[in-house]
């Protein structure tokens, strides 16, 4: 299972507490990770990235493994530790705003 | 027994708070959605009960949510309001999407840019919802960028009307500093096919054919800004108001100037009169005096707050022109909040009741036409919108 950490208003918009897990098919990228969470929680379509371009959303950002992987091909591998669930994949909110 | 109900949008969550006719004590619900801005809460006309509430974040864009029992629960328009506990819901209903279809309308796919230059159209966020009046599943969107969208199924699916931005005026518009917006959505009492609507910075527009052809009305509009100050389109209109019994009488608070327009908007006049400063954003009519008009004057455009930080809302018993200051109940002294242009609302009791919600967090009341104020809650967070729904 891979494990996603979401920020705290996705997580009440999709109603989950804690990590979102999910059945992804390989190869786990950020694509497939995104699809598969958008499948299962498709109130979550367009909130972290956009929903014509695909484009990952300005204020978020995705974390791996103590890497930033945001600017990274969206179908390059994530490491195997996110693969096979060890470390969760982190998709965190900027620190801004009031 | 009548009942009052306000729908309060803020930049940390919608409040509603409600009243019995008498309108002295209020029970306040919320923060729904905390958090999140919530630019626009509407009830429907044809059932107060459903609710449309626009969710927006910076981080997260937009989100859409309904209510079927009054505000108490809320679920995305896709899942059942009867599982609304039970997960997933299916649903799309942020899904706002330009069309750009040869056939549907002319796709346009620029706009002009702070600097001058075209800049692509992009979504950003529904400022206003617009319930229709004659069926509940019926809703309309104004949205950032400037275009209408509607939504036949309960806000499940929203398509725009893209005969608005594809009219051809849509290359000059350009947006205000709050955004190039989709504010004001007003649908004829009388008639359904016709419907105004107004952008920062394009101006007012309307169609006579429930959407599929509009056309600029801007004639009378003078705006020193523009390089040229009455041209068609370009003005920064802040707000429009209505009475339901004369369709046809328009009163606008544009970026400077009240103006009104008795033949629907073809030609606009200027009614600011005696106001200390014609600078402002609210603009909504007494509900049993079509000729009674509420404003709040605003300092300027650089310093947006009351001018000397007194607190006043403006009517002229006259449909302009002559206007006389209501300050009794509200702060006369070191007060400077703005009142945003979705932020007044009347209400249909017999005394009719006027409110407005302040930067400031504030949400005002006065159920005898403004003569006297006060306020109902007054720590909000910035209030973006207020609402109201009569409830018998």
């Amino acid at each position: 299972m891979i494990r996603v950490q979401i920020p705290y208003h996705l997580r009440t918009l999709a109603r989950v507490e804690g990590e979102v897990t999910l059945e992804v098919p390989a190869p786990v990228t950020v694509r497939s990770v995104l699809d598969a969470m958008e499948a299962h929680y498709p109130m979550l379509q367009g909130t972290i990235r956009d929903h014509v371009t695909r484009e990952r959303r300005p204020f978020l950002r995705f974390f791996a493994c103590g890497e930033d992987l945001s600017h990274d091909s969206p179908d390059a591998p994530l490491p195997d530790a996110i693969a096979d669930g060890r470390e969760p994949l982190l998709i965190v909110g900027a620190i801004a705003g009031g | 027994m009548d009942k009052v109900r306000v729908l309060v949008g803020t930049r940390k969550g919608a409040f509603i708070l409600t009243s019995d006719a008498a309108r002295e004590r209020w029970q306040v619900s919320g923060p729904h959605f905390a958090g999140w801005e919530m630019y626009h809460v509407k009830g429907s006309p044809v059932d107060p009960d459903r609710i449309y509430a626009s969710q927006t974040s910076g981080w997260f864009g937009q989100v859409l949510q309904c209510s079927t029992d009054g505000g108490q629960t809320w679920f995305q328009p896709g899942a059942s309001p009867d599982e609304k506990s039970a997960f997933p819901p299916t649903t799309a209903s942020n899904r706002f999407v330009y069309d750009t279809s040869e056939t549907s309308g002319k796709p346009l796919t620029t706009h002009q840019w702070y600097d001058g230059t075209q800049h692509p159209w992009e979504f950003k966020r529904v400022w206003h919802l617009e319930p229709s009046p004659g069926d509940v599943n019926t809703v309309y969107a104004g949205v950032e960028d400037a275009a209408l969208f509607r939504s036949t199924d309960g806000g499940v699916s929203w398509h725009e009307l893209a005969g608005l931005r594809g009219h051809g005026t849509g290359p000059q518009w350009q947006p205000g500093a709050g955004g190039m917006c989709l504010h004001t959505i007003i649908i004829d009492p009388t008639n359904p096919e016709r419907i105004y609507i107004a952008i920062s910075a394009a101006g007012a527009f309307r169609t006579d054919d429930g959407g599929q052809n509009w056309k600029p009305i801007n004639k009378g509009l003078v705006s020193n800004f523009m390089p040229n100050p009455t041209g068609e389109v370009g003005h920064c209109v802040h707000h429009i108001a209505l009475h339901p019994s004369r369709p046809d009488v328009l009163f606008m608070q544009k970026h400077w100037d009240v103006m009104r327009s008795d033949n629907a908007g073809d030609q606009w006049t200027e009614v600011s009169g005696n106001l200390p400063t014609d600078f402002g954003f609210v603009i909504d009519v007494h509900a049993h005096e079509p000729e009674t008009l509420y404003v709040v004057p605003i300092k300027s455009d650089s310093e947006h707050f009351p001018l000397d930080g007194q607190l006043k809302v403006y009517r002229s018993r006259s449909g302009g022109n002559e206007w006389e200051p209501l300050t009794k109940g509200l702060p006369q002294q070191n007060c400077y909040v703005n009142v945003l242009r979705d932020a007044m609302a009347v209400d249909r009791l017999d005394d009719c009741g006027i409110y407005f919600g302040t930067t400031g967090g504030q949400v005002y009341v006065s159920s005898n036409s403004g003569d006297s104020w006060r306020p109902i809650v007054e720590n909000l967070p910035a209030v973006l919108s207020v609402e109201v729904q009569t409830i018998s």
